[in-house]
């Protein structure tokens, strides 16, 4: 386990949280990231991410009953999109956790969380709608922010707008 | 006795209620109907649509569906170069320019090795928590007028007017401000900026009371808050509420309290919770006394910054602001409490550019509105309306 410069106490906990997650999981989560700004680590094993979002939600060294943010990112030089999950202990523990996971560009899907968090039912339809990875398992996996017979993925890094969208123009 | 003969009716429900009296009911159809709430409709309070499935006055679901004001917040920032972000935030929330910009700002701060004056923290609190009352005036005054008083909302509006003065007066703004910068501020405020807040707080707190009387404590508005749209502080949590929504289910929880940034950790104010004496915890008349308790505590706290604020000697609000803005690389994710609730920026950064790699922005009201279906289960048409004004969206903010 590489664990670089320990900067804060926040980082410390955060450190502290993963090694349990480490201990349950093995080989499925990978190292830590031990950064100043955002200390996180990433899911390798996709199928594992459910049982990992309910480890760590549900264990008692870790709490993480609240997600603030759901992210998705777009990683054209791995070939991968991702999204990044900012995790916090809200009133219990008060540690903070960042967890990535990644899928392929082309056709990758994500097993949903939005049944441990309720806040993950949005933001990955969001994340869908900007990225297009798919979620598995989600309840209502729509797009929510474009319309419903949108063109392609706007926030990938390669997206090329549509002409035009019901006979208006759309670039300008 | 004489029997009647119902044959020919058609459904026809028939009840003897004695010798000489029968009642004939028509038996009418009670299939459930798709009724469209918005997204022209006053009271959602922008361009929101509600897909609401009734079944006669009861709604058995209701389905947000957003995006009618979708501007692309977040591909347009990574077009951009990152001071040029500020007055997008403006648009994004805009009854809370201010509160948003503070957001922004200290998400990038956390990616740059600089130290922010004192003063200009100061103002920063100052103006944001001005903002903060603009914003609350506009929610309490909205939902007024939502449950059909109008009284308040004209109270509100007159005193929301003193506050956008002040801010127009320092930014040169009413509403869309880019005040503050990432760094600083773009200028100092105006000589007699603490003087004229100052008589502002003297002249607005006797006015806060009056509308506490006048709407929070009137039997009506109660009748139609109290106990309508309960949500438990664990849902809550999960559903990842924030802000006053989460302060109503009796979580005490702020990020200028738990989560401190700028100088709000040298400040005294209360983090306001409903204490369930003329509320039911989590119901919309407990996030509606929030948000007005939470007005007085944004007066407590301009009070300590203008006493505790450093002179204008020598003062350069542009001083820390470094010459190309551009953060080491990294992410991060920055956050601060706006009146809705947790305004969040996950901001990556190569380290070489000077436009952000990914800008998310993590909406308040977006998330709380997410429990909106959960909410409106079984509840009736009339108290739809009372449960979107509690959340108070700005479909600004929702949609970016």
């Amino acid at each position: 386990m590489e664990e670089g410069k320990v900067h804060s106490q926040s980082a410390e906990q955060s450190a502290a949280a993963y090694a349990v997650i480490k201990e349950a999981f093995g080989d499925a989560v990978s190292a830590f990231d031990a950064n100043e700004t955002m200390p996180f680590f990433e899911v390798l094993d996709l199928s594992r991410w459910q049982e990992i979002a309910l480890f760590l939600r549900d264990n008692a060294k870790l709490k993480f009953n609240y997600m603030a943010c759901l992210s998705g990112v777009d990683y054209p030089a791995e070939e991968k999109l991702g999204i990044v999950c900012n995790l916090e202990s809200l009133g219990e523990l008060g540690h903070k956790l960042t967890v990535k996971v990644k899928c392929a560009r082309n056709g990758g899907s994500i097993p949903t969380v939005s049944c441990v968090w309720h806040t993950a039912n949005w933001h990955e339809r969001e994340a869908y709608d900007m990225f297009g990875m798919l979620f598995t398992g989600h309840p209502d996996m729509r797009r929510i922010l474009c319309p419903e017979d949108w063109e392609g993925f706007p926030l990938r890094k390669d997206y090329q707008v549509q002409e035009t969208y019901h006979g208006i123009k759309v670039p300008y | 006795m004489q029997e009647l003969d119902t044959a020919g009716l058609g459904s026809v429900r028939v009840t003897r209620k004695s010798d000489n009296v029968v009642v004939l009911e028509k038996d009418l159809a009670t299939e459930q109907m798709v009724l469209a709430m918005g997204p022209q409709h006053p009271s959602t309070h922008g361009v929101l649509k509600l897909e609401c499935l009734t079944d006669g006055e009861v709604v058995t679901e209701a389905v947000p569906y957003l995006g009618y004001l979708h501007r692309c917040f977040e591909k347009y920032c990574e077009n951009v170069d990152y001071p040029a972000i500020v007055p997008y935030t403006d648009r994004m929330d805009y009854l809370s320019g201010m509160n948003s910009e503070m957001a922004f700002s200290v998400a990038v701060e956390k990616l740059l090795d600089i130290e922010i004056p004192r003063r200009v923290e100061f103002i920063r609190v100052i103006v944001s928590e001005l903002n903060r009352i603009a914003s609350h005036l506009v929610a309490i005054g909205t939902y007024g007028i939502d449950l059909g008083a109008f009284t308040p909302f004209l109270f509100c509006f007159r005193d929301r007017e003193h506050i956008l003065s002040l801010l127009e007066w320092a930014s040169g703004a009413r509403m869309l401000y880019n005040y503050i910068w990432i760094g600083g501020l773009s200028r100092d405020v105006p000589a007699d900026f603490n003087k004229r807040v100052r008589e502002f707080v003297t002249y607005f707190r006797p006015q806060a009371r009056e509308l506490y009387r006048l709407l929070t404590e009137n039997e009506i508005f109660v009748k139609r808050t109290k106990g309508i749209g309960i949500m438990p502080a664990d849902v809550a949590i999960n559903y990842g509420w924030s802000g006053p929504m989460l302060r109503g289910s009796g979580v005490k929880w702020d990020l200028r309290r738990n989560d401190p940034y700028s100088v709000y950790p040298e400040l005294d104010f209360n983090v306001c919770v409903p204490d369930g004496r003329f509320s039911d915890i989590g119901d919309c008349l407990s996030r509606h006394i929030v948000r007005a308790l939470e007005i007085e505590e944004s007066l407590k706290i301009i009070e300590q910054c203008i006493d505790k604020m450093p002179g204008s000697e020598g003062f350069d609000p542009k001083s820390a602001i470094p010459k190309r803005i551009r953060p080491k690389e990294g992410e991060v994710y920055g956050r601060a409490e706006n009146p809705r609730g947790e305004l969040g920026f996950y901001i990556q950064s190569d380290g070489k550019s000077t436009k952000p790699l990914r800008c998310k922005a993590r909406s308040s009201c977006f998330v709380n509105l997410s429990a909106m279906k959960d909410l409106s289960r079984g509840q009736l048409i009339p108290d739809l309306v009372a449960i979107i004004g509690s959340i108070d969206i700005v479909l600004g903010e929702v949609d970016r």
